[in-house]
């Protein structure tokens, strides 16, 4: 291939990049531009990127009509401690799982695909009466509770995955130089799983962050309600919607997950692409 | 020897938590706290700010006023609140009071999920409200919610583009005919003006509302209480009309066939459109969005051998037949439905009261924002056709949406849509009649 066929088909697919990123992009850059905009300009016929008089009076009046920074707090609890305790549970059964392959092994690998099948109004009803036993209707726990059992099968899953790709040989090499057991998980396996840990535990924490119908069930005092479920409040009937209020909460509601991004980036990549290549 | 099965601490761990499973299942959960005030949680639908005020107004205005009886106020959504309520019923933890819709409520009231208000029901708010308001929330002999707030779609106007087309504005007493309507909005579509925009993203229930203005009722229900479907003359009228401004005089925007209400409001702005109907309660988007110096009107919908009228599905208050206090929820939702409180919340939603005394309040007799012509309409108001039919959620998804959708946009003609609505309609309502 010669120089300049290979300068051309790069530019080709930056352009197909840049397309891509647009597309992708799209949602969110108009969310920001609505969350700015005061309430004429939401129903122009001819709208703009760029607010012609931008505002914070969408933001003011979220905040006002709504308890945007309680629910916000309810769902980082919820999500984070999810994300906590899924990976905490799924680390040593994805390394069962995938390290000693049997019948069990086998099943636990079609429950986790069958688990997933299940739609959640499915559920709802008969995990409402056991929370309800428990006396966990109401509460965050109770909530928590769903969130690590509903991402724990795709946890499990992701991490084996993980897991697999750690080269045996690591494991029984520090066998041979006389670690036991519980060394060679902590000290040998551990530290090349975390990228797959954080992956998962971001995974964990996304699912549970943006999920809305089970806290929408399940809590009913004000005081307990997550951020989707509190967005909720600025729809009516038929669909109707408080724009501008409902934009600029719901760019509120990104932040945190695109922060957490931003922030363990580099781990994931990592994470991905470890044990693509053979070593 | 057996072999155990589980190690000891799990063995131990697993009995507790059956022990917990047990023993909390007693729990009382009766709505009185130990110093006998009872509590009731009342589950209110209302989103828009004002109407979010009035409701926790009135709320503290009754706790301020009857410290043994203290109601909670709870935030619902509109968004899943028939699986919402579904959940809460199947798991005995209902809201005692429930704000939803007269449409939403046959499946809870046939379930056995709430209260039958007959006896309950005061005289003063029994006879308040007007009987064909009662029939929305009326399922076999009981009635099982408070009709409160309701919309009748009316036809938003520009008045400049109307005024300066000279043609007749029409009032709650001398309404357009369907015919006129026509031909009125042929007359108003100039270059770059439509005439109308119908928002027919969801067109069954718009279809059926106001098909009843000339006589289509679409369900029948026969002497052995069965429902057949039947599409007669007046049927055709409304359908027919949009099609012919849609498909032959092109006086109807045929992208908003594809648009929700709020969709139309720009292009209605921009001056793409001289009539937008819609339910009267988006005059609040109206006004918030409407560019300065704006000028729009409020005009009844059309009319034909029916007058004016038109279906719809109030707002309501219900009881939960699992709620230990339904006397004291039904005196809250009797102080919470006082003539100056319906008008509150009424103002608040930009809707219209079912009651008599309400709705002859001289504040919803303005002129401003549309409010008298609205409240003009209100008499003429009848219950949405087929709420209370069971199988009508599945016709209307598999048969009448996508029917009306082809319709609509000139894929099929009258004598199909016939066919659809009535043959296909009737073998989806006969599964749930056997």
């Amino acid at each position: 291939m010669s120089l300049r066929t290979s300068r051309t088909a790069r530019a080709g697919q930056y352009a197909a990049l840049l397309c891509y990123l647009v597309f992708l992009a799209f949602p969110f850059l108009w969310l920001i531009s609505t969350a700015f905009k005061p309430a004429r300009e939401l129903g122009s016929l001819h709208p703009t990127w760029i607010p012609e008089d931008p505002t914070l009076d969408n933001f003011r009046q979220a905040f006002d009509e709504q308890p945007l920074l309680r629910a916000a707090a309810n769902s980082l609890t919820a999500a984070l401690c999810a994300a906590l305790i899924a990976v905490v549970i799924a680390t040593p059964m994805a390394y069962v799982m995938a390290r000693h392959r049997g019948r069990l092994s086998t099943a636990a690998t079609g429950w986790v695909v069958v688990s997933q099948a299940f739609p959640f109004v499915l559920v709802i009803i008969p995990l409402f009466l056991v929370l309800k036993h428990l006396h966990l209707i109401n509460s965050l726990w109770g909530l928590i509770l769903v969130y690590v059992v509903w991402s724990l099968p795709f946890a499990l899953w992701m991490l084996a995955g993980y897991v697999r790709a750690v080269p045996p040989e690591l494991e029984e090499a520090a066998a041979v130089d006389g670690a036991g057991r519980v060394r060679i998980l902590v000290s040998v396996t551990a530290p090349l799983l975390a990228p797959g840990i954080v992956a998962t535990a971001l995974f964990a924490f996304i699912t549970a962050w943006n999920e809305f119908f089970f806290a929408l069930v399940l809590l009913k005092a004000p005081e307990k309600q997550t951020l989707p479920v509190v967005l909720t409040h600025f729809l009516g009937a038929e669909g109707v919607a408080d724009l501008g209020p409902l934009a600029a909460a719901a760019f509120l509601a990104t932040l945190p997950s695109l922060v957490l991004f931003a922030v363990i980036q580099k781990r994931i990549t990592g994470g991905l692409t470890a044990g693509a290549v053979k070593s | 020897m057996r072999r155990r099965l589980l190690p000891a601490p799990v063995t131990a761990a697993v009995a507790a938590l059956a022990l917990l499973l047990a023993g909390c299942s007693g729990g009382d959960g009766r709505g009185t706290d130990a110093d006998g005030v009872i509590r009731l949680s009342f589950q209110s639908l209302a989103w828009q700010k004002e109407s979010v005020d009035a409701n926790k107004r009135l709320v503290r205005e009754w706790n301020a006023a009857h410290p043994d009886i203290q109601v909670d106020y709870v935030q619902g959504s509109w968004d899943n609140v028939h699986d919402q309520l579904l959940t809460s019923f199947e798991g005995g933890e209902a809201p005692d009071i429930i704000h939803d819709a007269s449409d939403d409520l046959a499946d809870f009231a046939y379930g056995g999920y709430l209260a039958d208000l007959r006896t309950l029901l005061p005289d003063r708010l029994a006879e308040d409200i007007p009987q064909q308001s009662w029939s929305t929330t009326t399922f076999g002999d009981g009635v099982y919610g408070v009709p409160f707030l309701q919309e009748p779609k009316v036809l938003i106007a520009n008045k400049k583009i109307l005024e300066s087309s000279g043609v007749r504005i029409p009032t709650p007493d001398k309404p357009w005919s369907w015919p006129e309507f026509r031909q009125i909005t042929g007359k108003l579509t100039k270059k770059g003006t439509y005439g109308v925009a119908w928002p027919l993203k969801e067109p069954v229930s718009v279809t059926l509302n106001l098909g009843l203005s000339s006589g289509g009722q679409l369900f029948h229900r026969g002497a052995d209480g069965k429902v057949t479907i039947r599409f007669d003359e007046g049927d055709r009228v409304m359908p027919g009309t949009v099609q012919d401004q849609v498909v032959s005089d092109r006086s109807a925007a045929r992208p908003s066939l594809g648009m929700g209400g709020s969709d139309t409001l720009p292009g209605f702005f921009g001056g793409k459109y001289a009539m937008v109907p819609l339910g009267f309660s988006y005059r609040q988007q109206v006004v918030e969005q409407a560019p300065e110096g704006f000028e729009w009107t409020v005009l009844p919908a059309p009319a034909g051998s029916g007058g004016l009228a038109q279906g719809v599905s109030p707002q309501t208050l219900s009881v939960a037949e699992d709620s230990p206090h339904k006397k004291e929820a039904v005196r809250f939702i009797d102080f919470l439905l006082r003539p100056a409180n319906m008008v509150r919340l009424a103002k608040g939603d930009w809707m219209l009261p079912t009651g008599t005394e309400a709705l002859a309040d001289p504040a919803l007799h303005a002129t401003e924002n549309g409010w008298a012509t609205g409240t003009a309409l209100a008499r003429a108001l009848r219950p949405a056709p087929a709420q209370s039919v069971r199988g009508y959620p599945e016709w209307k998804d598999k048969v009448a949406t996508p029917a009306l959708q082809e319709y609509y946009s000139g894929a099929i003609d009258t004598e199909e849509l016939k066919k659809r609505l009535v043959e296909d309609g009737n073998r989806v309502l006969a599964r749930y009649q056997r």
